[in-house]
């Protein structure tokens, strides 16, 4: 196995294991860190698309940085509800999942 | 021996992933999420893309990890930072996400090599106007890209501010912070900003030939904002200020009027006429590391606020 | 050309200017900015030419190294709409989002997100890049979430946090199906893709992508994020929400299904869409039945409406492509889709005009305000005969066209699904239509908005009707640069 597809191996699993969190997760700020890991997984994995045959492809890189930042607009976003949410509900999680705990 | 220093590297980022999602309690979570995105950024240095690397270690594990945190704090002053105990273990998304890893796996396998777009690249590259290809791509192949993107930031940071009570709107961003006048922070805040303004302007400005550009030198110049603003040495300003809201817009109002002076001199739209690429580009980076520096502070920093509501 | 520039680059101008400028300067500028967009429009619909759509080849880079716009049909259709509903809502907000009348917060966000929100969807409608596609996307709901946000209650905040999580999860979805196309056929552009060589991954690309956009579309069962946002948002806000967002992801779905990959496009993976969309008629029909609250029985309407557009993906898709009935289809679908965008949001600005009198929009605080507000009460009216699908309205020519395909192509259970709806929204309109033309005391010394606000839902709903009695320009402009796969065979 070569190392280009190690790294994507690993992307397709970061991505699964963020996932599991954005779907298991009640708390909402894990919520949006497993979403944080599930793009990232995406990324490495088409990182490693770009880096097969030899010379490395810019253009997956730029599509990573403008991901990137992407992700954390969203991110602030989804996290500034959070915590106004969290002020307005005395809770970090949405109403209707918000069961006993 | 590089296998093996790739295994491991590979190891540990899924390690720390699988804590981030699945270790008690959310503080611990964000930690490992930090050290997270210091993993993945060896990671990218590995495949070769350093640029990459750069703006994941800025912005995927700096910028996002205080964000973080900043909000842990704010949640366990509303006393919404504690988490529900774990329920049974949820069958269907362990199994949707093994799908989703399975699926992605088999795909991988599957690929074909494609012959795009190495040829047409390698022939529209030196006419970029730049010689880093990242920066070719970003500022000028897939420019319409990069301004939405830029204006991405730009409604997040809006939409965050919607978030502000009514109350609180005059008020300057985010909560007042009391740092003691002799402790580690002051200190940290004093010698951080002058150090860090030079670093991230060289990281804009070598953009253009070597990895770096306006999103990492950006990034490096928000954070000085946001310690020097953490270590109560300035205090953020008011909405209404509207010189921090020109700041704000700077970046895209510049790539905007640049790409339609391509359109008015009749080269097109987003067009860097080949002669004045190199310097065209070199304008809309400065102008956009302010305005990405400028966003991406307020947005850590957060919507104003009176600092009262909770007591 | 320069008109397609000038819809690109006037929202993104105008927000980047309301974001600086002061609050009077802002309100000044928003009525000139929608005229010049409607000039703007005007100008693209007349320049287009029958033969091929015009495209646009950004900093003069060929794909696949640059990015590539193109003004079709669907897409000019779309931005006149866009156009129409943007102009209208924006007026209707001069009103409603002052300082004085929202707080000098929502009076200044409420600008800059709108303005986004433009240039998305106008971007949306016109990138053939995957990838753009999806910076795009971003754009919208993120400016979406924040005007959901803007009302600022805790169920605004819930609601908007469940978009967000919608959204997020939407995003991803897509970005993962965008990946594999490149990582197989190192481009994104979609005509490229139309003639690359068949890879493996692609189903799975396709099927990654379509789900995301479902959530993004709101599709039945990932409709449960769009009620309580749009039910919660500013009345002007939700009636661009309602009206214009989710047909940006829809189009992305036409785009995929029947313009990169309609080699992919299995028979089964149709039917299930088209069956999902069945789903959603009768379940948001139902709901709205339920619900006490006009805003929500509007929003729950719209579930129901947005389900009907996935019946194109049988009728002119897969072994149905090219067939005798397929255009009809792919035009009968954009029908509605235009007719439920004026529609919708001429509801939805009718609610805000009643609830700033009222106070609420409960249902039965609604009683006898045709009396007090007969030219609004009219257009809710006129809106109501376009979503059941009543002639001469958008919504009928829609209809008439996707039931005669449906017989001719032999799928009749989509001609009842239609017909069924159709029944269904006229049992949920009936209550507030009753209650609105109810004999009643007129309601008390509340100010009544002016002739000139009332106007505002009236055009829209108008236009939704103009649709169908002049349905002629319409049908030809959706004709132009037709997918093949919706081209009618011989």
């Amino acid at each position: 196995m070569s190392g280009v597809t190690l790294y994507a191996l690993t992307g397709a699993a970061l991505v699964g294991t963020g996932f599991f969190g954005l779907i298991a997760a009640r708390h909402l700020l894990r919520r949006v860190l497993a979403f944080n890991l599930i793009g990232s997984g995406l990324f490495v994995y088409l990182g490693a698309a770009g880096a097969r045959g030899g010379e490395a492809d810019p253009v997956p890189q730029a599509l990573i940085i403008t991901g990137i930042v992407v992700a954390l607009s969203a991110s602030a976003l989804a996290v500034g509800l959070i915590v106004a949410l969290a002020r307005a509900r005395g809770r970090a999680m949405l109403p209707e999942e918000d069961v006993g705990g | 021996m590089t296998w093996a220093l790739d295994a491991t590297l590979c190891a540990m980022i899924l390690a720390v992933a699988l804590a981030t999602v699945l270790g008690r309690g959310v503080f611990r979570a964000i930690v490992f999420f930090v050290v997270y995105g210091l993993l993945l950024a060896l990671a990218w240095v590995r495949l070769d893309a350093v640029d990459v690397a750069l703006a994941e270690a800025a912005i995927g594990a700096g910028l996002t990890g205080v964000l973080f945190l900043a909000a842990f704090g704010r949640l366990a002053r509303s006393g919404a930072d504690a988490e529900p105990p774990p329920g049974r273990v949820n069958i269907a998304a362990a199994l949707a996400s093994a799908a989703l890893t399975g699926a992605l796996v088999w795909a991988w396998v599957a690929l074909p090599l494609p012959g795009r777009p190495g040829p047409e690249l390698a022939e529209a590259l030196p006419r970029a106007g730049v010689e880093n290809p990242v920066t070719a791509v970003l500022l000028n192949f897939r420019a319409w890209d990069t301004l939405l993107e830029s204006v991405v930031l730009l409604a997040a940071l809006v939409g965050l501010w919607m978030l502000a009570r009514d109350e609180a709107w005059t008020e300057p961003l985010g909560l007042p912070q009391h740092v003691r006048p002799g402790g580690v922070m002051a200190s940290f805040g004093r010698i951080l900003p002058p150090v860090g303004v030079l670093v991230g302007a060289y990281v804009v400005y070598v953009g253009a030939d070597r990895p770096g550009g306006a999103f990492q030198g950006g990034t490096v110049l928000a954070a000085v904002g946001i310690v020097a603003a953490l270590a109560g040495l300035v205090r953020p300003p008011r909405v209404t200020r509207r010189a921090w809201r020109a700041a704000l817009v700077a970046g895209p109002a510049v790539f905007l009027a640049a790409g339609l002076g391509g359109a008015a001199l009749g080269a097109g739209f987003l067009t860097l006429p080949e002669r004045i690429a190199g310097s065209a580009i070199f304008a809309i980076e400065i102008a956009l590391a302010l305005s990405i520096a400028v966003t991406l502070a307020f947005l850590v920093i957060g919507p104003p606020e009176t600092g009262l509501e909770d007591q | 050309m320069t008109a397609l520039v000038a819809l690109l680059a006037l929202p993104l101008a105008g927000a980047l200017a309301a974001v600086v400028l002061p609050h009077g300067a802002v309100r000044g500028m928003v009525p000139a900015l929608s005229v010049a967009m409607l000039a703007a429009t005007a100008v693209l619909v007349a320049g287009l030419s029958a033969q091929a759509p015009t495209r646009l080849k950004l900093g003069q880079w060929p794909p696949p190294v640059g990015i590539v716009l193109e003004v079709d049909g669907l897409a000019a259709a779309l931005i006149a709409m866009t156009a129409l509903v943007m102009t209208a809502a924006a007026l209707a907000a001069l009103r409603s989002e002052q300082p004085a009348a929202a707080g000098a917060r929502a009076a200044f966000g409420f600008w800059p997100l709108m303005l986004l929100l433009w240039a998305a969807l106008n971007a949306v409608f016109v990138s053939r890049d995957l990838f753009n596609l999806y910076v795009g996307l971003e754009l919208l709901s993120l400016a979406s979430v924040g005007l959901v946000a803007i009302g600022g209650k805790p169920e605004a905040l819930a609601a908007a946090m469940r978009y967000m999580l919608f959204a997020l999860v939407g995003s991803l979805l897509y970005l993962a199906g965008v990946v594999l196309v490149y990582a197989a056929h190192g481009t994104l552009d979609i005509g490229l893709l139309a003639d690359r060589t068949p890879a493996k991954p692609d189903a799975l690309a396709l099927a990654l992508m379509t789900a995301g956009l479902m959530a993004k579309t709101a599709l039945f069962p990932f409709h449960v994020w769009l009620p309580p946002a749009h039910g919660s948002a500013p009345a002007p806000a939700s009636a661009m929400l309602s009206a214009l967002v989710p047909k940006a992801s829809f189009v992305i779905l036409l785009r995929l299904w029947f313009e990169a990959m309609p080699d992919r496009a299995q028979d089964g993976a149709l039917v299930l869409l088209a069956v999902l969309g069945t789903a959603a008629v009768i379940w948001g029909s139902l709901r709205a039945l339920l619900q006490t609250r006009l805003k929500l029985v509007v929003a729950y309407s719209t579930v129901a409406q947005i389900g009907y557009l996935f019946l194109v993906f049988p009728l002119a898709g897969g072994g149905s492509a090219e067939m005798p009935w397929s255009a009809g289809a792919w035009t009968g679908v954009l029908f509605l889709a235009l007719a439920h965008g004026l529609a919708k949001a001429a509801m939805f600005l009718a609610v805000g005009q009643w609830m700033a009198v009222t106070g609420s929009d409960r249902l039965d605080a609604m009683r006898g305000l045709a009396t007090a507000m007969p030219m609004t009460s009219f257009a809710f009216a006129l809106a109501a005969v376009t979503l059941v699908g009543l002639p001469p309205s958008g919504g009928f020519t829609g209809k008439y066209l996707l039931m005669t395909s449906a017989f001719a192509a032999g799928q009749w259970m989509w001609a009842l699904v239609l017909a069924g709806g159709g029944l269904l929204a006229a049992a949920y309109l009936y209550r507030p239509l009753a209650i609105l033309f109810a004999r009643a005391d007129a309601p008390g010394p509340a100010t009544l908005p002016t002739r000139g606000m009332q106007a505002i839902p009236l055009c829209l709903a108008g236009a939704a009707i103009a649709l169908g009695i002049a349905s002629e320009t319409p049908f030809e402009l959706l004709s132009i640069g037709r997918p093949a796969a919706a081209e009618d065979g011989s």
